[in-house]
């Protein structure tokens, strides 16, 4: 029975499983059954990638009703990629939290943290895997309102301000979003997203669709924290608690960014979107500036989670770059580096918390001399930094390789220069903290006694994300094929439109 | 005519939407908020929108107002002084407002019949939405059960909100003794009509729920409804008494209970052997099976509304009440 709902279980898991943890009067209890259900829908998620890698799409129609009457739910290699890795992480992070949140959650908070983590992920499964425009915005609401509970959370009271302008900038993103989608129903008349593609397709020029188009492009913008628009962004990741900057880091802005691939290549078509209305340029420009620009201000900040926000946004503009590039392989190369930065920026900003957890700072003093009395933590650490700079035999490289292959296929010597000159950058502030933490010594002054290794229960997530980082940048087989035929599927599915009603 | 009412419509929303953005007294302002609610569901009745114009009068113009007094008691009622230059925003803003007009520029004609969304998914609604779903109120059908999964959804979301103001606010409870009495205790007016009006409201929030398959309502308005009973009551007759009927921890549950009772229609379709959510399984009859399926996921709504609304106003009243103690 479970085989036929397979599409459906990943996002109904932890929608029904959220209220439930709610019911759970013990934090231990809700922990290990937000774990599990996080880990069953991991499984399924799995299942799906499996199956849409060899049957190419599967789809569900909810209650029972034929799509465009009622929602379908359509898995294809691309989300099926995505939603892999968004549970994967969230199971490694539920894992890491047992120890991280409960020393750094009000303890009559826990459970609530636990239930609104599912939340986000039911929301986040529900964007990735739904065919239905609108249906995409409801998820969307829900994984929003949960993300801003989850950073909200955290012990240090500036965090309250970072969920509050974070609420701000995310409502307005989402109501951009919404007008969109209205546009385009006013002018097609249906919201499921394979009709709507075969609709706008058919009309002529209209400057309501490009008005859709606009609003749209600027509230996922808003919402994957792409440059200039990304002022929400640090704040939320430097003062959220450990885990939800680790599980948001990875997650919630690479999904929307999944969202803005979806709505280019399914929805209004490559041709349109890129070669009519001139979007890749507008991209390229802002990814650049992206990428420059944030890994600057990384280099010159002092808090080591400021460090890592900022290092996302740039790990963005990579990802945006690789869309604006209009090719299979530039297209590849964002979808694989959405995966793989998900495995990087999950074991640094684990490894953080990690640090935090002894120490109760994230500053850059508080590294000092960490590699030895941290080891395995930092060593963590540094494997993952330096998949983030980029240096062969991990997950990064994989990502940097394909993005400068896209670009190289284009003749564009340029954009290729510019990926090599940005791993420098993440050189310099992957390389602040290494010194710190291997040739400084630690400071007399703390009681040396406290700062050791932390729990196992912290360290096997760790690990697990950083043997990973090594895994798919040596044996590249597995990711470089789901992302390639996630790509291939995605440029020519503007050509199938078997739904024409 | 109704083109001359639309007119004068739009135009006191516009004014009413101008007069909040300069008022700094932010009571007033919540007072307009409300206005502008009401104007707005004047506007979707003159679209013969009758359930979304309930939906905005009672939540938007109902409960929001009540939830942003809440809210005012805990901050104060005037705006600080803005210093920053709002020039940026008024280019943001301008931009936008620009981008939306040039859109409407190749809309389809206001109300003509042959446009995009009368003609495409909407047709079967309409023709076949009686003998497929067996309700008279399409909008049910449509909401309900043809996009049930949205609602659900929408229910959802109603819950995380609930999740987010107990994780920021909570509801403490005090030890009744040590509270001093709260509510309208000179009041007798206010008492005895609150005694008269609150069984009426209620009784009109379950006529509002279980006619919703008939005529306008459904879950969320009637949740709506029932929560400000409550809410009236707890004005009137002080916090420590309304934790007495329903307790905070007991509204907890019962939002989970709602979702739960929703997901639960969807699961037993499952095991019927449909999707998710697929009613015509319920029942032998599938016309059945979808009334049973309607009743229930409504009745899941309106009481995951019902619980988060009056959770929500506890939050922010034992916080005000902590804070005059």
């Amino acid at each position: 029975m479970l085989e036929q709902h397979l599409v459906a279980l990943p996002i109904i898991l932890p929608l029904i499983a959220a209220p439930i943890a709610l019911l759970f009067g013990r934090t231990i209890l809700t922990w290990a059954f937000a774990t599990l259900i996080s880990a069953g829908a991991c499984f399924a998620a799995f299942s799906l990638l499996i199956a849409a890698l060899s049957e190419g799409v599967l789809s569900y129609a909810v209650g029972g009703w034929p799509p465009p009457w009622g929602i379908e739910l359509r898995v294809d290699a691309a989300n099926a990629f995505v939603l892999f890795a968004v549970t994967a992480l969230s199971t490694l992070v539920l894992l890491y939290s047992k120890a991280s949140a409960s020393h750094e959650i009000d303890p009559d908070k826990q459970a609530l943290f636990y239930t609104a983590h599912l939340l986000c992920l039911a929301g986040l499964s529900g964007i990735l895997v739904t065919g239905d425009a609108f249906n995409l915005f409801v998820f969307l609401e829900i994984s929003s309102l949960a993300t801003y509970t989850l950073v909200s959370l955290a012990s240090d009271k500036r965090c309250l301000t970072a969920a509050f302008r974070y609420l701000i900038m995310g409502t307005i993103g989402a109501t951009f979003i919404l007008i969109g989608v209205g546009l385009l129903y006013m002018k097609t008349g249906t919201l499921n997203m394979l009709d709507l593609s075969a609709r706008i397709a058919a009309l002529e020029a209209s400057r309501t669709v490009n008005t859709g188009l606009a609003f749209i492009m600027v509230g996922v913008s808003i919402k994957l924290a792409l440059f200039p628009l990304h002022m929400w962004l640090p704040g939320a990741y430097t003062y959220a608690p450990s885990a939800v900057s680790a599980f948001l880091a990875s997650t919630a802005t690479k999904v929307a960014v999944y969202v803005m691939i979806r709505f280019i290549f399914t929805i209004f078509g490559a041709e349109h979107v890129f070669a009519e209305m001139g979007m890749d340029f507008i991209l390229m420009v802002l990814a650049v500036v992206a990428i420059f620009k944030c890994s600057y201000v990384a280099c010159v900040q002092s808090n080591v989670k400021t460090v890592l926000a900022h290092s996302s946004l740039a790990q963005i503009g990579y990802m945006v770059l690789g869309i604006s590039l209009v090719s299979v392989t530039g297209l590849m190369a964002g979808l694989i580096h959405i995966f793989n930065h998900a495995l990087m920026k999950g074991a640094l900003f684990m490894a953080v918390g990690a640090v935090f957890y002894r120490l109760g700072s994230v500053n850059i003093e508080a590294f000092r001399g960490l590699g030895k009395r941290m080891p395995l933590t930092m060593a963590a650490f540094t494997i993952a930094g330096l998949s983030i700079i980029g240096v062969p035999l991990t997950v990064g490289f994989v990502s940097k390789w394909y993005l400068i292959t896209g670009a190289l296929e284009q003749n564009n010597w340029l954009i290729a220069g510019l990926v090599l000159a940005g791993s420098l950058l993440a050189v310099v502030y992957i390389g602040r903290v290494l010194e710190a933490a291997y040739f400084k010594e630690f400071p007399a002054s703390h009681d040396s006694k406290d700062v050791k290794e932390v729990p196992l229960s912290m360290l096997i997530p760790m690990w697990v994300l950083v043997i990973a980082n090594i895994y798919f940048g040596i044996d590249t087989s597995f990711t470089t094929e789901a992302a390639t035929s996630a790509a291939q599927w995605l440029f020519q599915n503007n050509q199938v439109l078997e739904l024409t009603p | 005519m109704t083109e001359l009412i639309d007119l004068v419509l739009l135009a006191m929303l516009a004014l009413t939407a101008l007069k909040i953005i300069f008022l700094k007294d932010l009571f007033a302002v919540v007072m307009l908020f409300g206005i502008y609610s009401f104007l707005s569901a004047l506007i979707f009745i003159n679209l013969d929108a009758v359930d979304v114009a309930f939906t905005e009068a009672s939540v938007g113009a109902g409960i929001s107002s009540v939830l942003m007094l809440g809210t005012l008691a805990l901050t104060g009622r005037t705006e600080k002084e803005n210093k920053r230059s709002s020039l940026l925003p008024l280019l943001v803003v301008t931009v936008t407002g620009a981008a939306l007009i040039y859109g409407t520029l190749d809309m389809p004609p206001f109300g003509a019949a042959n446009n995009p969304v009368h003609e495409h998914v909407a047709p079967r609604y309409i023709e076949e939405s009686p003998k497929e779903v067996g309700l008279p109120n399409m909008v049910t059908s449509v909401l309900a059960s043809y996009r049930g999964f949205d609602t659900l959804g929408e229910t959802v979301v109603v819950f995380a909100a609930a999740i987010g103001v107990l994780a920021l606010l909570g509801v403490r409870r005090e030890k009744t003794d040590n509270v001093r009495q709260s509510g309208f205790t000179d009041h007798y007016v206010l008492r005895i009509i609150a005694k008269l009006v609150i069984p009426l409201i209620i009784l009109f929030a379950l006529y509002v729920q279980f006619h919703g398959d008939f005529g306008p309502g459904g879950g969320f308005q009637a949740g709506v409804i029932a929560a400000a009973a409550f809410i009236l009551y707890a004005l009137v007759y002080g916090l420590p008494s309304a934790f007495r009927v329903v307790g905070p921890k007991f509204l907890q549950g019962l939002a989970s209970f709602g979702v739960l009772l929703y997901a639960s229609v969807g699961l037993y379709s499952m095991f019927k052997g449909g999707q998710f959510l697929d009613y015509n399984k319920l029942a032998v009859d599938p016309l059945a099976g979808q009334h049973y399926g309607i009743i229930i996921i409504e009745l899941g709504v309106g009481i995951t509304v019902f619980a988060v609304m009056l959770s929500i106003y506890y939050a922010f009243a034992s916080q005000t009440e902590r804070g005059n103690t």
